[in-house]
């Protein structure tokens, strides 16, 4: 049976008219993407400036007063969650994911846009219950962005009463968010493809994220069923996670709960996360760096393998994550084998991003800049992450700024390179306009080196020993007293880095108004989204006809052809067939 | 929902080969129409809630060092002065059960176009389904009000029987009162002639629902009465 594309059902093809159902109640898939993004990164830019608060006392203690312990936690604990889940998933796939899946795949929309709108609709209600958690009694939950029981919801956790209560909410309600967002994505990419569109044929950007979205539905249900468990633990007294225990010399009515089953199911979802984060990223950069490098995806079928192996296996790594929370030692084990075996898909990846630049015809705009940039930063992160796979190496680090770094560069700075890499490539297409080439440089070198001077002097405290999440080291022994330098030191990149990014708003804003008219295809880039009738493209995408693709989307400096990249929509010359088939097509 | 149904590709090789052409090829992946899929898809998400609920169910009930009550002897009606262990449940089930079948039989009745029956079997699965929903119900009501079972304790022994318990079957019991209200809402539609055009794989996608969360009972049956 084959489904006709929503815009092309005379009965509701209609453009939207009104400011309202154009730009607000939109059904339009290129709307609500953007509705995702500003929301995401208004967001994130909350969690930024927790970052800087956390700074602040943790480079100069003592010096401000406003921040107690108590509100540290907080902090550290809206930090995370914001970034992890309400900026990089929301802006990865509600963002990135609902503006291109239909472009690169050729569809007029997702499949179901109303229930796409919805999806944002109830993103943004868990939003706002987020930020509400700022406003009530108690200030929001202080537990830690893995929100462990028992403490995070007994007293003495900041925001132990209501905050953990408007935590567990809106994680629910993004939850429902993804999971109408998710159903769309994975329909579109399997059913909604154009002609000649074969699965072999996507763009590496929709393989990333359409993995990445059927890891969310099968790894969001451990996040939901905890937090409803947790929440009844909060309001009925139920003890799911909750031991018999004392708390500030009362014996609680809570009983016979285990606190390390919490754990298992936070980290079912907390694995297979980072791979929802990282798998859209692997996605973008690879088209990315192959556009930009005139040169086509070294080993295709490899990279799609590649993402679809790392996947599978992002199920059965999650204890990982507790070495130190008690486990039968055979599981730590096995849970470090199959850790260490991600690392093969991964390096795979790496190589193949390499082996693309290789003699590749580099243009250093922007995107690439900071492609590459990525490469640096997730091959960094990535191999600390073979220190604290094994067992016996993570014991000791454990708790220490040496995991505080690796997890930043691996899965907070590399997808944020890529993303900003993905909003440079893809802003002339979205706007219509060039941004500032010079503002954007500034941004990136201003991004990339001080990610470096925030988080190399992190591993190094990490191996002296200095704990995360401490809102001051006070007169620890075994700690120097350069270490406090050396935070300072850290603080004032940071703070650096965060300002920089002013730059960057600047610049999306300026090029808005002031930018080049981009006009079609500027980058010169070979697959689907480019080559729409109007830049940006209109609702419906297409015109009149859908495209029809003849060819993969890497179709750079082929032999023989006249320009140094043919368009998927191209049919297939006779030169080239004498040519020779090139390796992949 | 939109949903078209024109027969003009489908891919039918055997074997690997078929699989392989299927997985690649162009425009879509499955033979069927876009709603179904999603359904499948959400299926199999929600398949993962109900599994990571019952294995929590399980951690909890192993590592519990209080007693674990009876189920015969929790679930049992006394009527006339006979004590009838499971009775009620087995009805519930019963009645679930039953209800997949009339659920099923609409389907058929749908692709063959005849839009009375395909209403009146609707309607006799919603309220099968209602009925269940009562029955549950009135099991609560008398766990809590005759056997003083609470979602923090319970008489008999472990806490987490009365958590667990009412945890599990009140999420089975929202999805079945779900699925109450959208068979009831299609229903109309179809006895309205929404689907004259578009074609009636609504009523399967409704119907796959139907026998998911059937399906889910049943494991919920075994594990709670029976274990």
């Amino acid at each position: 049976m084959q489904n006709v594309a929503i815009a092309d059902q005379p009965d509701e093809l209609h453009d939207p008219q009104t400011f309202i159902t154009k730009y607000v109640y939109s059904q339009d898939h290129k709307v609500i993407a953007i509705q995702y993004g500003i929301t995401a990164i208004f967001v994130g830019l909350v969690a930024l400036a927790l970052s800087a608060l956390m700074r602040l006392q943790l480079g100069f203690p003592d010096a401000f007063d406003f921040i107690d312990p108590s509100s540290y936690l907080q902090f550290v604990t809206m930090h995370g969650m914001i970034m992890v889940i309400y900026l990089l998933t929301a802006l990865l796939l509600g963002g990135f994911g609902n503006y291109l899946i239909p472009l690169m795949v050729g569809a007029r929309d997702m499949v179901f846009p109303f229930m796409n709108m919805l999806s944002f609709w109830f993103y943004l209600l868990s939003v706002i219950v987020l930020l509400a958690s700022f406003f009530v009694p108690g200030g929001p939950t202080g537990a830690g962005w893995t929100l462990y029981p028992p403490q995070a919801i007994l007293p003495g956790t900041p925001g132990y009463d209501w905050g953990i209560i408007l935590m567990l909410v809106s994680l629910v309600i993004f939850i429902i968010a993804f999971t109408m967002g998710g159903l769309n994505y994975v329909t579109t990419v399997l059913q909604a493809r154009t002609h000649g569109m074969t699965l072999m044929r996507m763009p590496l950007t929709v393989w990333g994220i359409f993995t990445a979205t059927v890891l969310g539905l099968l790894a969001f249900p451990a996040l939901l069923v905890s937090a409803i468990m947790m929440m009844l633990d909060k309001t009925l007294g139920t003890s799911f996670f909750m031991p018999a225990l004392v708390s500030l010399g009362e014996s609680l009515d809570y009983s016979g709960g285990s606190p390390v089953l919490f754990q298992h199911l936070f980290w079912f979802f907390g694995h297979p996360e980072v791979y929802i984060v990282a798998l859209p990223a692997f996605g973008m950069v690879s088209d990315v760096l192959a556009t930009h490098a005139r040169k086509n995806i070294f080993g295709y079928r490899m990279m799609v393998w590649a993402i679809v192996a790392i996947g599978g296996l992002s199920f059965v790594v999650w204890a990982h994550h507790m070495y130190v929370s008690g486990m039968l030692p055979a599981f730590g084990f096995f849970f470090a084998t199959t850790t260490l075996i991600i690392a093969v898909p991964t390096a795979i990846k790496v190589y193949n991003w390499v082996l693309t630049l290789y003699r590749g015809n580099i243009h250093l705009t922007v995107p690439m800049l900071f492609s590459i940039g990525f490469i640096f930063t997730f091959t960094h992160g990535g191999l600390t992450g073979l220190f604290l796979g094994n067992v016996v190496i993570d014991l000791p680090l454990s708790d220490t700024y040496f995991v505080v770094a690796h997890f930043h560069m691996v899965m907070g700075v590399s997808p944020i390179m890529v993303l900003f890499a993905a909003i440079y490539h893809w802003y002339p297409l979205i706007t219509g306009k060039m941004f500032d080439e010079k503002l954007g440089k500034i941004h990136f070198w201003f991004t990339f080196l001080g990610t470096y001077a925030i988080y190399l002097p992190m591993h190094y405290l990490g191996f002296l020993g200095v704990p995360r999440r401490y809102f001051a080291m006070g007169s620890t022994d075994f700690i120097p007293e350069s270490a406090q330098s050396l935070n300072a030191s850290i603080t004032v990149s940071a703070l650096i880095v965060g300002l920089s990014q002013l730059i960057f708003i600047y610049n999306v804003f300026w090029s808005l108004r002031a930018g080049k008219p981009a006009g079609h295809n500027p980058w010169e880039a070979t697959s689907l989204e480019w080559q729409t009738p109007d830049v940006p493209p209109h609702h419906g995408n297409w015109g009149p006809e859908l495209p029809t693709v003849y060819r993969w989307a890497y179709d750079y400096g082929v032999p023989g052809a006249e320009k140094d990249f043919i368009p998927q929509n191209h049919p297939v010359t006779e030169s080239e067939q004498t040519a020779g088939e090139p390796e992949e097509r | 929902m939109t949903i078209q149904t024109d027969k003009s590709t489908s891919y039918t090789e055997p074997g690997i080969e078929g699989l392989v052409a299927d997985w690649s090829s162009d425009k879509q992946t499955f033979d069927l129409p876009w709603g179904k899929l999603m359904m499948w898809i959400f299926l199999l998400s929600d398949t993962f809630i109900f599994s990571i609920f019952l294995t929590g169910y399980m951690n909890v009930r192993l590592s519990q060092t209080d007693n674990w009550p009876n189920p015969s002897e929790v679930f049992a009606l006394e009527i006339a002065g006979q004590h009838l262990p499971l009775l009620l449940i087995a009805i519930m089930t019963f009645a679930l059960i039953t209800s997949s079948g009339t659920m099923a039989m609409a389907v058929n009745f749908a692709y063959a176009g005849n839009k009375r029956k395909t209403v009146i079997l609707m309607t006799i699965t919603a309220i099968l389904g209602a009925s269940f929903v009562g029955m549950q119900a009135f099991e609560w009501t008398k766990l809590i009000v005759e056997e003083g079972v609470r979602p923090w304790s319970n008489p008999m022994g472990a806490a987490q029987f009365g958590s667990i318990f009412f945890m599990i079957t009140g999420f089975h019991g929202l999805h079945v009162t779900a699925g109450v209200i959208y068979l009831s809402i299609i229903a109309r539609k179809v006895a309205r002639g929404d689907y004259e055009k578009k074609g009636y794989a609504i009523v399967e996608i409704t119907g796959l629902y139907w026998h998911f969360v059937d399906l889910v009972w049943v494991f919920i049956f075994a594990f709670f009465y029976l274990w």
